[in-house]
C-alpha cells in the first residue's frame, strides 16, 4: 500500500508557513482590500480565451458580466504564485521536473502514467466547476473566508474535504 | 459599516484592481504565497493526497496556523478601521454540491487552484493538465451561471452569514472561544500526528 508519509515532508514547518499566510491575508486586505484567492483567476483566463474565440458569447454569459475576463491583481497573484514556487523549489533543490508524482507510479504502474494526465484535466474540470458553484477554492473559501467565520466557507471546506477524502480513498485505498 | 468609515475610505483610496500600483501588488503578493506554498510542502501530490487520505496533516495544519493568524490580525485591522471585511455570501445548497465536487475534482487532480499553480512552478508538469481543467471547468460553469443563477444559487441562500450570527453571539465574544478552540485543535493535531 503506498504510504504519502515515506516521501519528502515540508521544508519549512507548516506553522511556521501558516502563520506567514495568516499575516499576508492581513497585507492583500490592507494594501489591496481583497482575501487571498487563486480559483476565479483561472475564469478570468479562461473567459480571456474565450472572448478571442467568441468574444459576443462570452460577453453575453452572466458569470462574465459579473466577473470581466481582464488581467487584474488577481491573475497577476496566480502568475506570481507560479513564480514563488519555482524561486522557493530551485532556492531549496526542490524542482521535480517530473510528468507523473512518485506515489501515482507506485500505485497503479509505470503503465498508467498517461492516465495520471487524463485524472489531471477531468478533475480540474471537476474542481474549476465546483470551486465556481461553492464560490470559492481552498485559498478564497479555506483560508480567507473561513478566517472571517463566514459559515458558507466552513461549511464549503468541510465538503472539499469530505469530496476529497472519498475520491482518494477509492484511487489509493480501496 | 457606513459609506463614510476610514476602512471605506481607505478601501475607495486603493482603486481599481487593474491599475499598475494593484497589479504589481498581486505579483508580489503572489510570489509570496507561491514561495510559501512551496516551502509548506502544499505543492507536492503526496502531501496533498496524504491530506485527504487523513494521512498526512500538513495541508490542515498550515490552513489551521492560517486561520488563526488571519483571523487575530483581520478583526484587529477591521477594529481600527484599517480594513473592509470580504464576507462570501452563504448559499446551502451551491456550498455543499459545489464544495463537494471540488473535493472530487480535488482528489482526481491531487492538487488545488492555488497549489496548483505552485506545484507548476517547482516543476510537477502534470499540474499543465490541471491548469487546463481548471479553465475548461470554469468556462463550462459561466456557460451554465444563468441557470445556476436561477436555480440552486438561490436555493438555502443567506447572504453573509457568520458562526457568530447562527449562534447568537457578538463578534468579540464569539472569537474570544473560537480562537482558543481553534488553537487546542491544531495542538492535538501536532501532538497526535506523524506529520
Amino acid at each position: 500500500m503506498t504510504d504519502p508519509l515515506m516521501y519528502s515532508g515540508p521544508a519549512w514547518s507548516p506553522y511556521l508557513v501558516g502563520a506567514l499566510i495568516g499575516v499576508l491575508t492581513m497585507l492583500t486586505f490592507y494594501f489591496s482590500n481583497k482575501p487571498l484567492g487563486a480559483s476565479t483567476a483561472y475564469a478570468r483566463i479562461a473567459g480571456m480565451v474565450g472572448r478571442s474565440i467568441a468574444p459576443k458569447h462570452t460577453d453575453k454569459l452572466p458569470y462574465y458580466e459579473k466577473k470581466t475576463p481582464k488581467v487584474e491583481w488577481g491573475v497577476m497573484l496566480l502568475i506570481g504564485i507560479v513564480a514563488g514556487a519555482f524561486l522557493a523549489a530551485w532556492q531549496g533543490g526542490e524542482l521535480t521536473g517530473a510528468w507523473v508524482p512518485p506515489m501515482w507510479t507506485a500505485q497503479f504502474g509505470e503503465s498508467a502514467d498517461a492516465w495520471r494526465i487524463a485524472a489531471a484535466v477531468v478533475g480540474g474540470v471537476i474542481m474549476a466547476f465546483g470551486a465556481r458553484l461553492a464560490g470559492g477554492c481552498t485559498s478564497g473559501h479555506g483560508i480567507s473566508g473561513t478566517l472571517q467565520l463566514s459559515v458558507g466557507s466552513w461549511i464549503a471546506v468541510f465538503c472539499f474535504f469530505i469530496g476529497g477524502f472519498v475520491t482518494a480513498h477509492l484511487m489509493f485505498r480501496w | 459599516m457606513t459609506a463614510s468609515s476610514p476602512a471605506n475610505a481607505r478601501a475607495a483610496s486603493i482603486g481599481n484592481s487593474d491599475s499598475t500600483r494593484q497589479l504589481v501588488l498581486g505579483l508580489l503578493f503572489g510570489v509570496a504565497f507561491g514561495f510559501l506554498l512551496q516551502k509548506g510542502g502544499v505543492a507536492k501530490y503526496h502531501i496533498l493526497i496524504g491530506a485527504l487520505l487523513l494521512e498526512d496533516f500538513t495541508v490542515m495544519k498550515v490552513m489551521l496556523t492560517a486561520i488563526i493568524v488571519g483571523s487575530v490580525g483581520i478583526f484587529a485591522l477591521h477594529a481600527l478601521g484599517g480594513v473592509e471585511l470580504h464576507l462570501k455570501p452563504t448559499r446551502y445548497a451551491s456550498n455543499v454540491v459545489g464544495g463537494l465536487l471540488f473535493g472530487i475534482g480535488f482528489g482526481l487532480l491531487g492538487y488545488c487552484p492555488g497549489t496548483g499553480a505552485a506545484a507548476l512552478g517547482q516543476g510537477n508538469w502534470d499540474a499543465i493538465g490541471g491548469v487546463a481543467g481548471l479553465m475548461v471547468g470554469s468556462y463550462l460553469y459561466a456557460e451554465m451561471s444563468g441557470t445556476l443563477d436561477r436555480t440552486i444559487n438561490k436555493w438555502g441562500d443567506r447572504g453573509k452569514l457568520t458562526l457568530p450570527d447562527i449562534v447568537g453571539m457578538k463578534r468579540s465574544t464569539f472569537l474570544l472561544i473560537w480562537l482558543p478552540l481553534l488553537t487546542m485543535v491544531l495542538y492535538a493535531m501536532d501532538r497526535f500526528t506523524v506529520r
